[in-house]
């Protein structure tokens, strides 16, 4: 409620900043007679950010500086003892807070918190005094200053527009920001895994063994990639199996053989499975696929584990397939239609045409269609963390349960988390891999699909 | 000479015609086969969707509807022995006040709600009056809980009879729908004998029904009381972070994509931008858990849990796709609008602001709205930054531990009661899918409505 006044508040101040600016604008124009450089509207804006620019760099110092100071206060009246105390600080520091708040405390207040709560309050009083004060000075300044400077030759408009400018390359920053922000979080704390373990113990190694972090345990336990890269590998392979030719075959039937009715219907309803979230996929497959192939399996004697290598590819293969089928269709369309009539028109069938001519030219679009799937069937997390069974051993066998990266990192780094031990600190070492090799699949991918995007442009 | 030609000519068209037309049928059964084998893969995809939804859909709805006792409880002032509760007095300061309400409310929570449901029960089942072990077991504990604050909103219950609807132990619902196999030896069943024939007996009596169970949209969740864990907090934790995303990256990817359609020079620095937001958009979800857990968790101090921090990933992770989306739709609005503004004398800005923005605002709303379902159906991230934390309790400020809707659907599928939660498990996946699909509806909706065609 109060937050809502306050804001009220300052849209009103800001509204009538704004009419200052524009009404000046034109009452000048009006006596001089000269044209003015801007719209009246640019002279209003103007003086508005003039306003609120000062007015909210103060109020920002406020917020920063304001609980130092009242944490001061409370500071130079706790007794020697207390203050010696980290834990009785903060319990005074709340009674003392609660104090002042109006709301009291049970029990009897020590004369110390008495005193620090009504210092406090008085401090409160006079900051918030001052901080009402300041801003409106602040913003009264800024408003008049800037009021003060329009003239007939003043370019409002081009200064409005380049803090405006300001503010959208600010935002589209952020996103190199986060990039930077991946990158150096995560080779930061990859960095200091390896201050505990070697980097070719993790790169080669066979066996992942982390133990759990305990103090003063000599033994770190062992810390090898290669399991959790081979189960990461093998489930890829297994969705590429699924989704490729499924996706691939859906896409050619829908845009050469289907009529325009099965398209309406069937297109969309593939898409829905590009919609649904991930761990939906994961719970599909640990309750029903999984149970399904492991009874499967028994019925001609093989031995099938429910949460295997197996299942968790086949899901994710089902979850790939609307990507593979749309991407494929951007590319087949992209297609010359010259090529495709030119071979339609010397006598092939229409499957002639599609693997001897469009698929051939579509090619290179597709594999770094692939590759895109790929990159997104390595990074998947849910459907592993469900159905793949977190058993990181090498083994060759796609029925047996298996680990991958993302699951090992989901494992790592949930529950108590040490950001001291290399048990948790390996996560984000995985997580460089994960990032470098997605990084890598990616930028070969769009650089094959631009490629080929130019061929036929 | 030329005759000879002709002949041969003729003879070696007549060859190829029988070539052709030999390999005819051939190549019309490879069309045939070919066809068959798209026309197979676009059913095995549809059929896909149809297995998914249907035991989805099969398992969970179901679980909207649970057994429900309907009991006359009487709140005996004899069991319920406390005083009258606390009002505050006008020399009382808050604090004083909230400590005796605190101490009251203790004393009720000490009074033995086992004694009074197993009364109740003894109303309708005067066998359970003998065994107690059972007759508790019956209701699921957290209705307990329930009649204690009924009577802390209202202690004028107390001495009163009240018809009330307690939600039947989770057990007690696996056994009536029949989700556990009744031949299984006693020794490894969850219900005694006397539960399993009360239970029959009073479903038959039809004091035991199957009602709508509104509470799993307004309870929390629970581990001492699994058949009235609701999904209240990760809903609400959920509906947080969507704000946030919808506050945070929306704006900010369709200011970064204004700038970069309209204002970026071309030049390497915008080129790398470019390259950059597209690999940000591939980056598995994943990474930006570890993110969050690095920069927002370990350096800022953030709390674990957070909606907060959940929003800021999730923001961060739909950003390059609201900056691709909004490009796009830019993009497609047609240079001459832009050309017809500056050719009056509006400025690049004024052209953008004035014009081409409001033009593509329909196309940037529907693929921002696509991100964010997206983002209310991620889990992984949300797992790093620590969400994956039991919270019994809605959120009341973004700050607050809180659950999230996928990660809560995460939680249940590991519960260790596996034939009551694989149920409940799919009710909160319905739940989300319904969520999903109200956004994406309302995406197509706008592209529909607002679309223009050039």
């Amino acid at each position: 409620m109060n937050t809502l006044i306050v804001i009220v508040f300052a849209l009103v101040i800001l509204g009538f900043a704004y009419q200052l600016g524009l009404s000046r604008s034109k009452s000048i124009q009006a006596t001089t007679g000269k044209r003015m450089h801007s719209r009246p509207g640019h002279y209003g804006m103007l003086v508005l950010l003039w306003c609120l620019i000062p007015a909210a760099i103060v109020y920002i110092v406020w917020l920063i500086v304001e609980p130092m100071i009242a944490t001061s206060i409370i500071n130079s009246f706790l007794p020697p003892d207390v203050a010696a105390d980290s834990g009785e600080v903060i319990r005074s520091t709340q009674r003392i807070n609660s104090l002042v708040s109006g709301f009291g405390v049970a029990g009897e207040v020590r004369p110390y918190e008495r005193a620090a709560a009504e210092q406090l309050s008085t401090f409160h009083l006079i900051a918030r005094m001052a901080l009402i004060a300041m801003v409106a000075a602040a913003a009264a300044a800024g408003a008049l200053y800037a009021r003060g400077r329009i003239s007939p030759t003043m370019r409002a408009r081009n200064q409005v527009e380049g803090f405006i400018k300001i503010v959208l390359i600010t935002c589209s920053v952020i996103a190199i920001l986060t990039t930077v922000g991946i990158v150096l979080s995560m080779l930061g704390e990859a960095l200091r895994f390896f201050t505990y373990i070697n980097p070719i113990d993790f790169f080669f190694g066979t066996t992942w063994n982390p133990r759990f972090s305990s103090v003063g345990s000599s033994n770190q336990g062992e810390f090898g990639l290669l399991p959790l890269l081979w189960g990461t590998i093998m489930i890829t392979i297994i969705a590429m199996l699924v989704a490729v030719p499924v996706g691939l075959m859906s896409a050619v039937y829908l845009s050469e053989y289907a009529g325009p009715k099965l398209r309406f219907f069937a297109k969309p309803l593939l898409e829905v499975l590009a919609g649904i979230p991930t761990i939906v996929y994961g719970f599909f497959a640990l309750v029903t696929v999984g149970p399904f192939f492991s009874g499967l399996g028994a019925l001609i004697g093989l031995q099938v584990q429910a949460t295997s290598a197996f299942t968790a590819g086949v899901v994710m293969g089902i979850m790939i397939i609307p990507f593979v089928s749309s991407l494929s269709d951007d590319i087949i369309s992209q297609v010359p239609k010259a090529m495709h009539d030119g071979s339609l028109g010397l006598g092939a069938t229409k499957s002639e045409t599609i693997r001897k001519v469009i698929l051939p030219a579509a090619l290179p679009g597709i594999v770094g269609a692939f590759l895109l799937a790929v990159s997104r069937a390595i990074g998947e997390t849910m459907i592993v963390v469900l159905a793949a069974g977190n058993s990181p051993v090498l083994t060759a066998n796609p029925f047996e349960a298996v680990s991958t990266v993302t699951v090992t990192i989901v494992n790592q780094l949930t529950g108590d988390v040490d950001f001291a031990s290399p048990q948790s600190l390996v996560a984000f070492a995985l997580g460089l891999t994960l990032f470098v090799i997605t990084l890598g699949l990616n930028v070969v991918a769009l650089h094959i699909v631009r490629k080929y995007r130019e061929q036929y442009e | 000479m030329a005759a000879s030609e002709t002949a041969v000519s003729t003879s070696s068209r007549r060859a190829i015609g029988e070539i052709v037309s030999g390999s005819l049928g051939r190549r019309k059964r490879a069309e045939t086969r070919f066809q068959a084998i798209g026309l197979g893969a676009l059913i095995v995809g549809i059929a896909f969707v149809a297995i998914l939804f249907g035991s989805i859909m099969s398992k969970g709805l179901p679980a909207f509807w649970q057994a429900t006792i309907n009991l006359e409880v009487y709140f005996d002032p004899e069991i319920i022995d406390v005083p009258e509760k606390p009002v505050q007095q006008a020399d009382q300061s808050p604090a004083e006040y909230l400590e005796q309400l605190r101490s009251w409310q203790r004393k009720l929570a000490f009074v033995n709600w086992n004694k009074i449901v197993q009364n109740s029960l003894a109303t309708v089942v005067p066998a359970a009056a003998d065994d107690a072990r059972s007759a508790v077991g019956m209701v699921a504990s957290g209705e307990r809980v329930r009649l204690r604050d009924m009577v802390m909103d209202n202690p004028a219950l107390i001495g009163q009879r009240r018809e009330v609807a307690l939600t039947a132990a989770a057990n007690v619902d696996v056994w009536l729908k029949g989700n556990i196999d009744r031949s299984l030896p006693q020794s490894s069943q969850q219900l005694s004998r006397n539960q399993q024939q009360w239970s029959d007996e009073l479903y038959d009596r039809g004091v035991i029904t199957m009602d709508f169970a509104w509470f799993i949209f307004t309870n929390t969740d629970s581990r001492s009381s699994p058949a009235t864990a609701g999904l209240a907090g990760a809903f609400v934790g959920s509906f947080m972070m969507m704000l946030i995303v919808m506050f945070l990256a929306v704006p900010v990817g369709v200011m970064a994509a204004v700038y970069l359609e309209e204002f970026a020079p071309t030049n390497r620095w915008t080129d790398l931008v470019e390259v950059n937001i597209n690999n940000l958009a591939a980056v598995p979800s994943i990474v930006f858990g570890l993110l969050g857990a690095s920069i927002f968790i370990n350096y800022m101090g953030l709390p674990l849990s957070a909606p907060l921090v959940g929003g800021l990933v999730l923001s961060l992770m739909s950003l390059p796709t609201v900056i691709i989306a909004a490009r796009a739709s830019l993009r497609a609005v047609p240079p001459s609008i832009r050309q017809a503004a500056l050719g009056v004398g509006a400025s690049p800005m004024q052209a953008m602001f004035h014009h081409t923005l409001p033009v593509a605002v329909p196309g940037m709303l529907t693929g921002a709205i696509i991100s964010i379902a997206q983002a209310l159906g991620e889990t992984a991230p949300l797992l790093l930054i620590g969400m994956n934390a039991f919270v019994a309790s809605v959120p009341s400020t973004p700050l607050d531990q809180s659950s999230a809707l996928p990660v809560q659907i995460y939680l249940w599928q590991g519960n260790e009661l596996r034939n009551f939660f694989e149920a409940r498990t799919s009710a909160a996946i319905i739940v989300l899918l319904g969520m999903m699909i109200c956004l994406n509806a309302l995406a197509i909706y706008l592209r529909h409505r607002f679309e223009r065609r050039w």
